[in-house]
């Protein structure tokens, strides 16, 4: 009886069956939800870069905001600029990488070229992570606690650029290191074979087919810790003069002025806030296209 | 063993490097040396004193560098000990259950960190809570839903977040977020205030409460979280997502099942180490918590301090050693925290085999 019902049917399974609705719409959920999640996180973006644009963009655009300190300016008195701060930020990074640099290239050589495997590399890379999720205020703690209360030295900028130093280290390392492993092998045997020593043949072979890398991740961490705020504000005190003495007396930097401003309910003082957040921001983006820039013009010409 | 002349010449002159030392030998099996991994650095050739001193040099510097970083660590945790004990010792509370901070005047130290620790721990779990599954979606949306062609655009378009200042951010949170979800928080309050995360708070400055503090990290760790897991998600093995597409699955179906299950401990570790970050951020949370004499009651509506923001609070007028060191004691506490989370975090990532 059934028989003419089985030759309407085919005598396979078809092979591709429809996608059932309730498959289609989870897919379509799906979908949907992770789109959204990451058009949320465009909200915060654009809303923190609008919000320091529209309030900071008119102090900045003064002349005078560029050359001039804020020394001798009441806190409601409008004028004066952040060059005091811009040099101090910029003399703390300075120092910071000048310090920093070296450190995280001969960790991450030891952990490429000589430690590879053995315990106290796995040990440093532990440490290294470690290191990385240090908050900035413990780094200073700690900076605090040697230089300050141990050795008795004075709050200076020096102080900070040393906590700057730990913050940085961690990530030229990282960055280093992924360089330096993506360089070819056959570069290194090669110049075995020529009877280049292992040291030549890593600062004159290794090192500079990983150069553009290196530089754009030292760049880049430089950036990233330029906009530190917790070691500024417990190992240097304000000044709203130009000081261009790391060791010595008061610096401002513009996280810094920020925090004091931050207190000014005048006028003035909102300009001065958000204009220092305009320059941080600017800077910071600037040490970027650098970062950019150098990893363009530095990449190894072979091809 | 490594003698250069059974190697084959010049070969010998430097030491082969470790890590392909073995190779080199194994391509020449019929000359029957061992795969000896790193020939001891003393047999390299005669005569080359000059050589050999630089790569002792180098290699001292190299292996130092490593040490040091050890070293600093170890360090880091001994001074903020060293510094701590005194006044520790000369606390009228109880460190750990007292829930006032005064150490201003060093003749008459009661501070304890429990308040402190409260706080930093609700507002890091609440920004977390937020993050991880807004972290989840975007690394997803990353890799396997974007286009190539746009996935490394939008990928740096989040990464841009992680590239502004964390001042910046506290200061967006206090002066333009918390105003604009006050409404918000209002109606949590007024609907929801029989739950005590959202009773009303302690603090009388509207906006300035662990609610706002806690999105305006979750915005500042959203960075870290997708950053790693996007890099574990996007190596999921090409053949297992293959095979689920050629068994008829779609692709929310090929995500549950070859790239969550592949990536999962990633996610996991990523959501930590936003956890370590969230724990230590400093300012943010300094500028929009408010400070209150009063005790922390456990609703998101409180203000407070976080340990981080306890010490940026107080610390620029601090000029002895004994109040400071209450504060090193409790940022030694932060320390050790910040330090457990991360160390978790890095052995579910190597436990799981995706580096990141």
């Amino acid at each position: 009886m059934s028989t003419s019902v089985d030759l309407d049917k085919s005598a396979v399974e078809p092979t591709f069956v429809g996608i059932s609705g309730g498959r289609r719409a989870r897919n379509a959920l799906a979908t949907g939800l992770m789109t959204l999640a990451f058009l949320i996180a465009l909200v915060p973006l654009v809303w923190v870069v609008w919000t320091v644009v529209s309030k900071g963009l008119a102090p900045v655009l003064t002349g005078h905001w560029w050359s001039e300190s804020l020394n001798g300016l009441l806190a409601r008195q409008q004028g004066g600029g952040a060059y005091h701060a811009i040099v101090g930020t910029l003399l703390q990074g300075l120092v910071c990488a000048v310090l920093a640099t070296p450190i995280g290239i001969m960790v991450a050589i030891y952990l490429v070229e000589y430690g590879a495997g053995t315990r106290l590399a796995r040990a440093t890379t532990f440490m290294v992570d470690i290191l990385t999720g240090v908050p900035s205020i413990v780094a200073a703690l700690f900076v605090y606690a040697v230089w300050i209360s141990i050795f008795g030295l004075p709050r200076s900028a020096f102080a900070v650029s040393l906590a700057l130093v730990l913050l940085m280290v961690p990530v030229v390392v990282r960055s280093t290191e992924e360089m330096l492993r993506i360089v070819p092998d056959d570069l290194r045997e090669a110049a075995y074979a020529l009877g280049v020593p292992k040291w030549k043949t890593i600062v004159k072979v290794v090192i500079p087919t990983a150069l553009s890398g290196m530089l754009t991740g030292i760049v880049l961490a430089l950036a990233r810790v330029m906009g530190e705020t917790a070691p500024v504000l417990i190992l240097v005190a304000y000044a709203p003069f130009i000081n261009f003495d790391i060791f010595q007396g008061n610096m401002a930097s513009l996280p810094l002025l920020m925090t004091v401003e931050r207190s000014n309910p005048t006028d003035a003082g909102a300009d001065r806030l958000w204009g220092a957040a305009i320059t941080l921001i600017l800077i910071i983006t600037l040490f970027q296209l650098l970062a950019a820039f150098l990893s363009k013009v530095t990449a190894p010409k072979t091809k | 063993m490594s003698d250069p002349t059974v190697t084959g010449g010049p070969t010998g002159i430097g030491e082969p490097a470790d890590r392909w030392g073995s190779s080199v030998s194994a391509a020449v099996p019929e000359a029957g040396i061992p795969a000896t991994e790193p020939p001891p650095p003393d047999q390299g050739s005669i005569g080359a004193t000059f050589v050999q001193r630089g790569d002792r040099i180098f290699r001292f510097l190299a292996t130092g560098s490593g040490v040091f970083i050890v070293a600093l660590i170890g360090a880091i945790g001994l001074f903020l000990l060293i510094q701590a004990v005194p006044p520790l010792l000369q606390n009228h509370a109880n460190f750990l259950t007292s829930r006032q901070f005064e150490a201003g005047d060093p003749n008459n130290l009661s501070f304890g960190i429990l308040d402190l620790l409260l706080v930093t721990v609700e507002v890091s779990v609440f920004a977390l809570v937020l993050a991880m599954p807004l972290g989840l979606g975007i690394a997803l949306f990353l890799t396997q839903y974007a286009p190539a062609r746009v996935a490394r655009p939008f990928g740096y378009l989040v990464d841009l977040l992680a590239a502004v200042p964390s001042i910046i951010f506290g200061l967006w949170g206090l002066f333009v977020l918390a105003p604009a979800i006050q409404p918000f928080a209002v109606w949590l309050e007024t609907h929801l205030g029989w739950f005590f995360l959202f009773s009303p708070g302690n603090v009388g400055i509207a906006g300035a409460t662990v609610f706002t503090a806690g999105i305006v990290l979750a915005v500042m760790i959203l960075p870290i979280i997708t950053a790693i897991s996007r890099e574990v998600f996007a190596r999921t093995p090409r053949a297992h997502i293959e095979a689920a597409l050629a068994l008829g699955a779609t692709k929310w179906e090929v995500v549950r099942m070859t790239v969550w299950p592949f990536g999962r401990a990633g996610y996991v570790s990523a959501s930590m180490l936003g956890l370590g970050r969230a724990l230590g951020e400093t300012i943010a949370l300094t500028i929009i918590l408010a400070a209150t004499p009063r005790i922390f009651t456990g609703s998101l509506f409180d203000g407070g301090a976080t340990f981080a923001s306890k010490i940026a609070l107080s610390f620029a007028e601090l000029n002895n050693n004994l109040s400071a060191g209450a504060f090193i004691a409790a940022g030694l506490v932060l320390f050790v925290l910040t330090f457990l989370v991360n160390a978790a975090a890095r052995w579910v990532i190597n436990r799981s085999g995706a580096k990141a």
